[in-house]
């Protein structure tokens, strides 16, 4: 029953993907379209099948600072959202400096970064990918940590529980959901963060630094290849942080 | 009674919500009450008289306005710190993502009670409500009826000597209604825990009681007690005269109100 669901939902993308790639190679290949603008489904196919294991090499570069940040991120977003939520004081200061983070485009500061590191160390990457993923992990564990029950909240109270106590099992496995979905939402941000870093800088084994020589060397064909390379990179973090989630909450046992 | 025995005793207690908007609700006005050890007393009344209200402050969940509660001598505060009271709500309150077990467990695992002990007590707790084969369930796989039962089971965890019970039986259906009154007069019986119990139903009141505190709105206050001194509490009072005769004291006391009542009230036993 579920099985099925799940084929049915998939069904439609995949087709729809499917046609997309078949319409593209007929256009490209009926309108001559030059591979400098537009190359072929089946030449980035080819480019990618050729560089394949230098592929997989450049994406474990960019996938390590991605995690990295994901984790980091991560861990001091819920950590951070725990304290504010007990202090009401800090939860206030931090809202505009959060607001901040969220419009800023983190990666903007990667120059800055690699100065400060040296341009041979990948610290500066995982700091940009873990600060663009603290802020919807913050956001989000926040959000779930505000939404108990009131009767759970008079039951700790009767039990004269620690404030430890409440957050370790009332509010924290009540955020549970949120977490996850904050981590499902920091999975794809992280990649693209550690990517676009790349772009400006710092070592030159990553992903995002395949792509911009490539393009500098005319093989534009080669960097679709490491662009598809990049899009695998995104759906493996976000579909491993979306199997954690469904998998938590099917065993938390419904809400 | 003298205050040493006395469970809770409630003096002048008056309470105010304030609303957002600058409204004031009076929810309890000059309510004063007994409750000796061991005693049985359910609270009855139209919805909104206050009921949940007054089983509030008893718990120190929200502070009373005016008057004084006390809690086995102490004030209410230091008696939800020394957890002396159990509580079941109106709403079962269980936690969705922790199993029937870990729901009973809950009180005991937070103050410290080992693995071994909280096993055994949930074990016996759920063969009291019945429900053996769904310790390992979560709270979505169960009734409405049935989690109420594991709400109740939760308030009797830590064995205290006052039950604090606001409609538990609410959910429940006329058998298992029954069955659980019976469980809890037995429980008390054996425990000689008090028991201030929140109800709607008239006959339910009347069978488990000792006495029947009479509830009236707007603003909340009590407008009779009724006293029933059954000698035993089993299946044949159910039936019995003396039964009868108090379920009409209670309706026409409710009814009727305390001063306007046409009909036969004020039986012996008031
Ligand atoms: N937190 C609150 N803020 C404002 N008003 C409240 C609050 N809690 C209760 N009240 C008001 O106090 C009155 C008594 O409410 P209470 O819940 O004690 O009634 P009740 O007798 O338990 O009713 P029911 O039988 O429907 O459960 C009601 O008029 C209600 O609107
Ligand atoms: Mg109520």
């Amino acid at each position: 029953m579920r099985g099925s669901t799940t084929a049915r939902t998939m069904l439609a993308p995949v087709a729809l993907g499917v046609v997309a790639i078949a319409l593209w190679q007929l256009l490209v290949v009926a309108f001559e379209v030059k591979p400098f603008l537009v190359p072929s489904p089946s030449g980035i196919a080819g480019a990618f099948t050729e560089s394949f294991s230098h592929i997989v090499d450049a994406a474990k570069v960019t996938g390590l600072n991605a995690l990295i940040g994901l984790v980091v991120g991560g861990l001091t977003g819920i950590l951070v959202a725990i304290f504010a939520n007990a202090l009401r004081v800090l939860s206030q200061m931090l809202a505009p400096l959060v607001a901040a983070l969220a419009v800023i485009p983190i990666v903007a500061l990667a120059p800055v970064f690699y100065a400060m590191f040296g341009a041979a160390a990948h610290t500066g990457r995982q700091i940009i990918a873990a600060i663009a993923v603290f802020v919807p992990m913050y956001l989000n564990t926040l959000n779930g940590l505000r939404q108990v029950e009131p009767v759970h909240r008079d039951l700790m109270r009767s039990y004269a529980a620690t404030a430890e106590q409440a957050n370790r099992l009332l509010l924290l496995p009540g955020a549970v959901p949120y977490v996850l979905n904050g981590l499902k939402i920091g999975s794809s941000l992280a990649v693209i963060s550690a990517l676009i870093a790349e772009y400006f800088g710092g070592p030159a084994n990553g992903l995002g630094k395949a792509i911009t020589s490539a393009a500098a060397g005319s093989n534009y064909t080669g960097a679709w290849a490491y662009v598809l390379g990049a899009v695998l990179l995104g759906a493996l973090f976000y579909g491993v942080t979306a199997g954690i989630e469904a998998w938590a909450l099917r065993r938390r046992g419904g809400s | 009674m003298s205050a040493t025995r006395a469970a809770v005793t409630i003096q002048g207690v008056d309470k105010v919500f304030r609303t957002r908007k600058g409204g004031e609700v009076h929810a309890l006005s000059d309510v004063s009450l007994e409750v000796a050890a061991g005693e049985f007393v359910s609270l009855i009344g139209p919805s909104g008289c206050g009921k949940s209200t007054l089983m509030r402050l008893v718990a120190d969940l929200d502070p009373a306005t005016g008057g004084e509660i006390t809690v086995f001598g102490k004030t209410v505060e230091q008696a939800r710190k020394d957890q002396d009271y159990g509580i079941a709500f109106q709403q079962a309150g269980l936690l969705p993502w922790r199993t029937v077990r870990a729901n009973i467990e809950l009180p005991l695992e937070i103050h410290g009670v080992d693995a071994r002990a909280r096993k055994e007590r949930s074990d016996e707790l759920l063969a009291l409500i019945g429900l053996e084969d769904f310790a390992d369930h979560h709270p979505d796989q169960l009734s409405g009826g049935m989690k109420q039962r594991v709400a109740i089971a939760r308030s009797m965890a830590e064995r205290p000597r006052l039950l604090l019970m606001d409609e538990p039986f609410g959910a429940l259906d006329e058998m298992t209604r029954e069955h659980m009154q019976n469980e809890l007069v037995a429980l008390c019986q054996e425990t000689g825990a008090a028991v201030i119990f929140v109800t709607h139903s008239i006959p339910e009141a009347v069978f488990l009681s000792d006495r029947v505190v009479v509830m009236s709105p707007r603003p909340g206050r009590i407008t009779d007690i009724i006293d029933l001194s059954f000698s035993s509490r089993d299946e044949d009072l159910r039936e019995d005269a003396a039964f009868y005769k108090g379920v009409t004291a209670v309706r026409s006391a409710l009814h009727g109100g305390a001063d306007a009542s046409p009909g036969p009230r004020g039986v012996e036993n008031r």
